[in-house]
């Protein structure tokens, strides 16, 4: 029996009965790998034009990436505000996660919800709701207000994250540390923290990565020196095609390899 | 017999325990005090003012007038009629392309699923910017896909693609495919292997099976990503104004041109307001209609 | 191990409200010490919310939890010593079995060696011993029960608290372990509270059961008591088979079923309405024409079901129109079960020392 003729569902469909939906599923994937690698190619081109595929190769844009000030700059920033973000949401969305689960109080399931609204509420509206309220404060500008913003927009997903873990956890084994001696907190770091800690740390990853990425709030609330990646790279696709991008957004499309690479590897781990 | 209770017996310890419990539950609540905190900072207050904004005048009074230019302008009725179309039609492919993949992935075996999934997380996973930037060289009258389309004889001279309607859906179509495969995948993963063949075992065929006993039950994940789709698109920013060229002006779009060209506050906070209250109603509706084991979740 | 830590535990008014549901209602139990007392009742009868609260994880509304003389009612659950077995074990998955075991002793700040010696002889106790080094997944369910029983007793707590330690295993090894709990308990002889809503478990492990119903007591005895003179038509219900005969009383306080005089006096007169429990192996079958004496009641009725079991033969015998007895006898020459085909009128003897009387429903 060759593969063609062999079954591929329990109700024996053969996968040649099927090829025509894995020719429709690769043609699909296909269609969303390509656009998200095809910065890369065109990153190693030494043409002004975008041109594809490039007649020469070279690392001409990525000189020029390193040696610009303006960029060298904003990566630093997008870096710094990325790291300060999962460094702040991803205590504070384990918190408050925990805190809610746990709890059982009447007011939990609307505090939940209040914390979700980030993920409700169109970003534009966060975007300048917030470069009002910062201008109020004399938070635009400064690093201090892009970490607030995007930890409120990480918050969220490290409460997801968190939360569904601790859904397949049985908090029994945390009760069960506490007859045997130890306070709550203790049993927290001692028990639950060690087991859920894959999940803490891909709630990190995406906390770094949704303020790495985020685009619109940047736009309006940082600048100056205090711009971020986004927001130049934003300004660079309205305005005129700087082929710099396309070795920035190879950068980028590295980083996050790098991240989702890492939570891959860590679900294997916990299973 | 059960022990009748001695009603003269003071509620032993009673107040001790109640104010034990309070204050723990206080504690308890208090780990999210930060979290609220933050999210009150930077979403709750600064979108309440923008909803104040949104009702008062020029000088300081209450005022309609800023609906009331929505309602009379004919350039806001465009701005609500093009927002509302790329949605639906950016949901409608995403659930044409999205449908057949999540099915592909939940039929593979684990170990490969884990693998072919990587086509769907990766882009989830890349910044849009980048994504946006690589529809905009693939698109150009230059690019490779009027060059491959030449080629093969599609057509004769390039077409375009890009700055206008069809590039702005192609992209955003990219964009969110990933969410609506994601939350779909999930629900298809729930259905046992056993239906199907209880089906086929009661004499369905395997087209039959599949129509009435795999597509309603995996309705429920194919609503839940495209409610995230739709409302996501109501929203979105970056796409359309890259890929758009100017051409394709959506609601978050226009916030944006009131507050760079006249510094309206007012304004734009209507259309915000706006914006947010179609999203909750349309968030609120599909709610009443259908419930959701996914959670809304993602990133944008 | 010594039981000189071995403590009674006083509960008295203990209330717990859930909405308008009571969970507990003004509880009063008096646990003795060293006693293995088993909380036994149907699901969502409060036996489990009772446990938890003796744990510390349950805050009740109002009422005290006193170890010997002390109030332990506000006491946060780390400061009651107290060792608990839950039914799902609760294992610490990222720990061996020798840091399981050792984590109390940790806690308390005991050295690493002697740590590492009562392990071992807690490892001993239940017969793991050279298993230590194991990780959890790597343990079958009968040695993670083990392991979650010698976490919970290694620290020497006052009291043990087991919340349906067994029900995850198979039925074999359930019955193994029930007797080795049993003789591990008598080893320790730590005050022991042990929750299943598995009745047969109950009888054979316990000093003492409380049936508890609805959040609360409905009887607490020795299982002897509890089977042998039920209180009530629930326990008596809950605990063995059993068929309940409505009576009828003369004007003299007779109790009668039928023609047949079971009692020649109500046991308690202001109590009007009175059943009969009757236990199925309780009863015997009788050859010819016996009638009802001062030695035994008999019943007469038709063979409606019968079904060989093995060690014993169970069968249904319709008294009248309404009324059908359970029976079971032994398999043995004596049993005379070759009488029971179906539809034969058979005769069967309740010994007068078997009578159980309880006063029907609502009649308290």
């Amino acid at each position: 029996m060759s593969w063609w003729t062999s079954p591929a569902t329990e109700t024996q469909i053969s996968h040649g009965d099927r090829f025509w939906l894995y020719v429709v599923a690769a043609i699909i994937m296909l269609l969303l790998i390509i656009p998200t690698l095809i910065v890369i190619p065109m990153s190693f081109s030494d043409s002004q034009y975008l041109e594809f595929p490039p007649e020469q190769w070279s690392l001409r844009w990525y000189g020029e990436y390193f040696d610009s000030t303006k960029w060298m700059r904003a990566t630093v920033t997008s870096l710094q505000v990325g790291f300060l973000t999962l460094l702040v949401a991803t205590p504070l969305g384990t918190m408050a996660a925990y805190a809610l689960f746990v709890s059982g109080h009447r007011f939990a399931k609307t505090i939940f919800m209040l914390l979700i609204t980030p993920m409700i509420v169109p970003v534009i509206l966060i975007a300048i709701g917030v470069f009002y309220a910062f201008g109020r404060m004399g938070l635009n500008n400064s690093i201090t207000g892009l970490v607030l913003a995007h930890t409120a927009m990480a918050t969220p997903l490290v409460m997801i994250v968190i939360t569904a873990a601790l859904r397949s956890y049985d908090l029994n084994q945390e009760r069960v540390a506490r007859s045997l001696g130890a306070t709550r907190i203790k049993a927290f770091f001692t028990v639950t923290l060690p087991q859920i800690k894959f999940s803490v740390v891909t709630a990190g990853l995406l906390s770094f990565l949704t303020s790495f990425d985020e685009v619109i709030i940047a736009i309006f609330v940082s600048g100056g020196n205090n711009a971020t990646l986004t927001k130049h790279m934003f300004a660079a696709l309205r305005d005129y095609i700087d082929p710099t991008i396309a070795a920035i957004s190879t950068i980028m499309v590295g980083v996050s390899t790098v991240l989702l690479l890492a939570t891959q590897f860590i679900d294997r781990r916990k299973k | 017999m059960p022990i009748s209770p001695d009603i003269e017996t003071p509620m032993l310890h009673g107040q001790e325990l109640q104010s034990q419990k309070k204050r723990e539950e206080w504690v308890l609540l208090g780990l999210s005090l930060p979290a609220i905190f933050v999210i009150a900072l930077v979403v709750i207050l600064p979108v309440g003012w923008l909803f104040y904004l949104s009702f008062v005048d020029g000088h300081g009074n209450f005022s309609l007038e800023h609906y009331q230019k929505m309602v009379e302008y004919k350039s806001y009725a465009r701005v609500f009629i093009t927002t509302f179309k790329v949605s639906a039609l950016t949901t409608l492919i995403c659930i044409v392309l999205g449908y057949p993949i999540a099915y592909f992935l939940a039929a593979l075996p684990s170990r490969w699923s884990g693998i072919f999934m990587l086509a769907v997380l990766l882009p989830f996973w890349t910044s849009l910017l980048v994504r946006t930037y690589a529809w905009l060289v693939l698109l150009q009258s230059k690019g490779l896909l009027n060059d491959l389309a030449i080629q093969i004889g599609l057509w004769d001279s390039p077409v375009k693609l890009v700055h206008n309607m069809t590039g702005t859906l192609i992209g955003m179509a990219h964009i969110m495919l990933p969410f609506l495969v994601l939350p779909l995948y999930g629900a298809m993963k729930k259905i046992e292997p056993d239906m199907m063949q209880a089906a086929s075992n009661l004499g369905a065929s395997p087209v039959r099976a599949f129509f009435s006993i795999y597509l309603p039950l995996s309705v429920s994940g194919l609503v839940a990503g495209a409610l995230i789709v739709f409302v996501l698109c109501l929203g979105f920013y970056v796409t359309p104004a890259v890929l758009g060229g100017g051409r394709v002006v959506m609601v978050a779009t226009q916030i944006t041109a009131i507050l760079e060209h006249q510094f309206d506050w007012g304004a734009a906070s209507a259309l915000g307001v706006v914006l947010l209250l179609a999203t909750v109603l349309v968030l609120y509706l599909a709610g009443r209609f259908f419930k959701f084991d996914t959670a809304l979740f993602g990133k944008r | 191990m010594n039981n000189s830590t071995a403590l009674p535990i006083s509960i008295r008014g203990l209330t717990k409200k859930y909405g308008d549901l009571n969970a507990l209602n003004s509880v009063d139990l008096e646990i003795k010490s060293s006693e293995f007392l088993t909380l036994l009742g149907p699901s969502g009868s409060g036996k489990t919310t009772l446990l938890m609260a003796i744990a510390g994880f349950n805050r009740p509304d109002a009422g005290s939890i006193k170890f010997g003389d002390a109030e332990m009612v506000l006491t946060p659950p780390h400061k009651r010593d107290v060792g608990m077995v839950f039914q799902s074990y609760a294992l610490f998955p990222h720990m061996t079995v020798s840091e399981n075991i050792g984590f109390p002793l940790k806690l308390r700040g005991l050295a690493a060696k002697e740590v590492m010696g009562r392990v071992d002889e807690a490892l001993a106790t239940v017969q793991l011993s050279g298993l230590g080094d194991r990780a959890i997944d790597q343990l079958s369910g009968g040695q993670r029960q083990r392991v979650a029983l010698a976490r919970a007793f290694v620290f020497r707590p006052r009291i043990l608290l087991m919340d349906e330690p067994l029900s995850a295993l198979d039925k074999k090894l359930r019955e193994h372990m029930q007797i080795e709990l049993k003789q591990i308990h008598r080893q320790l002889g730590v005050t022991t509270v042990y929750v299943t809503h598995d009745q047969r478990e109950a009888l054979t492990m316990s000093d003492r059961i409380a049936v508890i119903n609805h959040g609360e007591l409905a009887q607490v005895d020795t299982p002897e008591a509890i089977y042998n003179r039920p209180k009530d038509q629930f326990v008596a219900d809950f605990i063995g088979e059993s068929t309940m005969l409505s009576l009828t009383r003369g004007g003299d306080g007779r109790l009668s079923f039928g023609s047949e005089i079971i009692s020649s006096s109500s046991p308690n007169p202001s109590v009007s309405k009175w059943s009969l429990v009757v236990r199925p192996e309780r009863l015997h079958l009788l050859e010819g024409d016996v009638n009802t004496s001062e030695k035994q009641v008999v019943f007469r009725g038709h063979v409606k079901e019968y079904v060989f079991q093995g060690e014993t033969a169970f069968a249904l015998i319709a008294l009248d129109d309404v009324t059908i007895l359970s029976v079971r006898f032994g398999t043995g020459a004596g049993s005379r079960i070759q009488l029971l085909e179906p539809g034969a009128l058979v005769s069967v003897g309740l010994m007068r020392e078997d009578i159980i009387l309880i006063p029907q429903e609502g009649q308290t």
